[in-house]
């Protein structure tokens, strides 16, 4: 290793397992260049430990020093006592160690089971320590950003992370919806996942404007080849000049009563009206919401209650509900064209779909087709892997989908219901995670938050909503003192199952011309991997 | 080393393991407080560090008299009694703070105190640096119980040892810190001698 890239901090002084160890700061460091975050190595006897730095404080050899300070204005004496009679503690929080045997370094970092001896040396770490934890920049890992206050390239698998769902959480204007779409690109570039994207405000397919006013470009234009942009609202994309390759439009008779119980608190349905969805549909088949809204005579309708048991205020209730559902514009009677398979069919050519919401952004449509739509893909998916099990063939490729506003999805009372609480439950066992973003993570079912492998949380200030991503984290009081520490912009914190270990960062550049570039795969490898593509089908 | 770089400044008359007391050879010329000085006993070279220094009449029941009421400056006194010269006698004390034996520099007491009537030299600037390599002996600076105030000795010791030095600066914040780790739970005295030694 380079001698001269180490930067010692100091040594351990004292310190537990669980509560982390305390570092005395050399007189050589400054306290003032400690972040609360930044990433540190400690040299034990055996092994080297890696942590995290959760807490810096100043402290003094004898209290005397706090009641009659000595005269700092001379240089001298302020050089003399700094390190000495006065000196900075950092706390530090060891995560992961390597042992020196080769075993383990072939194995790589393993959780931490024990502390560094009394006096072990801490240095700040490396870049080299870096990629030691976090791999290098291949063709598996993405670069994501960099750890706080260094230069080093943080990466992350992307194939670790589709494997278990992730969140995305932060306050608004945090930098959430771009770092999601670099995830994005992540995913698109390393080929490891399809994604299906509810684009609630229109952000991740065609371009949109960053906060000062800069046009920032979005997914089609960067993989034209490789993303599709479906719209709801063919006006609006057709006005903000994006190509759209479909226009979604939903048939009457492709809703479902699993449709509607997700609807009953935004249209304002009661208990039994959704109940009496079901027997209607029990009645009428696929064709219940058409033959429900033609009924007009008064003595039919009648009738129809009496046979079903319904009564008159429960089946006023629902049709309210329907009636606000029909006056969505992209439901038709009957759709010309079953917008399910034609997603399907772009995913399973390996093309990403980001569905726009244009000007429907109200709750009622976009609850109503992202649960409509992942509801019968997560069923073909499963339907498929399930047979991929049993023929011992190729499970069909992950499916990513990334949906804004996940509370509304997900939050206590309907995550038990919708299919985003299934897949967010049974996760990656049919080849299918989500990528949630929610500004109120407080707001999302404990039992799915918990679920959650991977997290990225932004600056959140509220008790609760830190409380809720951190559940269940080992050395959470620890984390939430750094979680809470990040600049309300472009500061992450990462943590769960596609990183080794908790680690806080910035997040790379995104919207000039020159990031572009890095994100494009160049054109040397699009061949290279054309090339690869050939000599498999050559071969089969 | 040949005695003739170094300055001789005396005579040991007095010796204890922890200090020895010289006769100066030339009255009023004696080491100033806090230099590093050195004797030979035998094998073994004595370092020292002056804490005191003293002028007195060579008969301890004689005291000097007052001799300059008819004279014009203190200096005629001597001039007109020649004798004075032989009467008093300058002496300094040192405490010892190390040896040499060999080649070895040892930053702690020898085995025997010194030999009456062995020379004493003033360090030369190589030998001051040498020994301020490390800073073991502020430590028995400090625990003597001295005639002297320690906090006076230590910071002219050190300001002393610092002129060997082309970057004064740096060698003193070294000590310092030596001393703020020495003195942690004596945070005044700690004060008083860097107060002592700024520049």
């Amino acid at each position: 290793m380079n001698q001269e890239n180490i930067q010692r901090l100091g040594i351990v002084v004292s310190g537990s397992l669980n509560k982390g160890v305390e570092v005395r700061l050399d007189s050589s460091a400054s306290v003032e260049d400690m972040v609360v975050g930044r990433y540190v190595t400690i040299e034990g006897q055996k092994r080297r430990f890696f942590g995290m730095i959760t807490d810096v404080s100043l402290g003094v050899i004898d209290q005397k020093l706090t009641l009659t300070p000595p005269d700092v204005s001379n240089p001298f004496i302020a050089e003399v006592i700094a390190g000495t009679a006065t000196y900075g503690t950092l706390h530090i929080l060891p995560m992961l160690t390597i042992s020196g045997d080769v075993a383990s370094l072939i194995e790589g970092p393993q959780p931490v089971k024990t502390v560094p001896s009394h006096f072990s040396t801490v240095n700040l770490a490396s870049d080299r320590d870096i990629e030691l934890v976090f791999g290098k920049e291949d063709k598996e890992r993405f670069w994501i950003g960099n750890p706080l206050d260094m230069e080093t390239k943080l990466c992350l698998s992307m194939e670790k992370l589709v494997e278990r769902s992730s969140g995305v959480f932060g306050k608004s204007g945090t930098g959430k919806t771009f770092f999601t779409r670099q995830l994005l690109i992540g995913t698109l570039q390393k080929g490891k996942a399809a994604n299906l994207i509810f684009d609630m405000n229109s952000e991740y397919g065609w371009e949109s404007t960053s906060e000062q006013g800069r046009n920032v470009k979005a997914l089609k234009q960067l993989f034209p080849s490789r993303v599709a942009v479906f719209t709801l609202d063919e006006e609006s994309s057709r006005r903000r000049r994006v190509s759209t390759d479909f226009v979604v439009r939903i048939g009457y008779d492709e809703i479902e009563p699993e449709d509607m119980v997700l609807l009953r608190q935004t249209l304002n349905l009661t208990e039994p009206a959704v109940e009496a969805v079901y027997q209607i549909y029990r009645r009428f088949g696929r064709n219940w919401l058409q033959e429900a809204s033609e009924l007009k005579d008064p003595d039919q309708i009648k009738e129809l209650l009496k046979e079903l048991g319904i009564h008159e205020s429960t089946y006023q209730n629902l049709q309210r509900g329907l009636a606000t559902i029909r006056r969505l514009p992209f439901l038709l009677p009957h759709s010309p064209d079953n917008a399910v398979s034609c997603v399907l069919d772009y995913l399973d050519r390996g093309i990403n779909v980001v569905l726009e919401f244009g000007r429907y952004k109200d709750v009622a449509s976009y609850v109503l087709v992202a649960n409509l739509l992942t509801r019968r893909i997560y069923a073909q998916y499963q339907k498929r892997t399930e047979k991929a099990m049993a023929e011992d063939t190729v499970k069909p490729q992950p499916l990513v989908i990334t949906i804004e506003e996940a509370h509304k999805f997900l939050n206590p009372e309907v995550a038990s219901q919708t299919i985003f609480g299934t897949i967010a439950r049974e996760m990656r066992k049919y080849n299918v995670t989500l990528l949630v973003i929610d500004q109120r993570p407080s707001g999302i079912d404990e039992e799915v938050m918990s679920q959650i492998g991977t997290k990225i949380a932004f600056l959140l200030d509220n008790e609760r909503d830190i409380d809720s991503v951190l559940a269940g984290v080992s050395g959470k009081g620890e984390l939430k003192s750094v979680l809470a520490k990040l600049a309300s912009k472009q500061q992450a914190l990462i943590f769960g199952h596609a990183v080794p270990m908790p680690v806080a960062f910035q997040p790379r550049e995104y919207g000039s011309a020159e990031s572009y570039k890095h994100f494009i795969p160049s054109a040397e490898t699009e061949i290279e991997k054309q090339a690869e593509k050939d000599i498999e089908e050559l071969w089969g | 080393m040949s005695t003739d770089e170094v300055q001789r400044v005396g005579e040991v008359v007095e010796a204890s393991t922890t200090d020895f007391v010289a006769q100066c050879y030339e009255l009023y010329q004696t080491p100033p407080l806090g230099s590093l000085v050195k004797t030979m006993d035998l094998t073994v070279e004595l370092y020292g560090i002056v804490y005191n220094a003293t002028t007195t009449s060579i008969e301890p029941g004689r005291r000097p008299i007052a001799r300059g009421r008819d004279e014009a400056s203190d200096d005629e006194i001597y001039r007109s009694n020649p004798q004075l010269l032989k009467l008093l006698r300058s002496e300094f004390s040192a405490l010892v703070v190390g040896h040499r034996q060999g080649d070895i520099l040892y930053r702690y007491l020898p085995p025997k105190p010194a030999r009456i009537h062995s020379f004493v030299y003033l360090c030369s600037t190589e030998e001051v640096k040498e020994f301020s390599q490390s800073f073991d002996f502020l430590n028995m600076l400090i625990n003597t119980h001295l005639p002297v105030s320690t906090d006076e000795l230590v910071a002219a010791c050190l300001r002393k040892m610092s002129q060997a030095y082309e970057d004064r600066h740096a060698f003193l914040v070294a000590a310092g810190k030596e001393q703020a780790i020495l003195l942690g739970g004596e945070f005044n005295q700690l004060k008083s001698i860097l107060g002592r030694i700024r520049q």
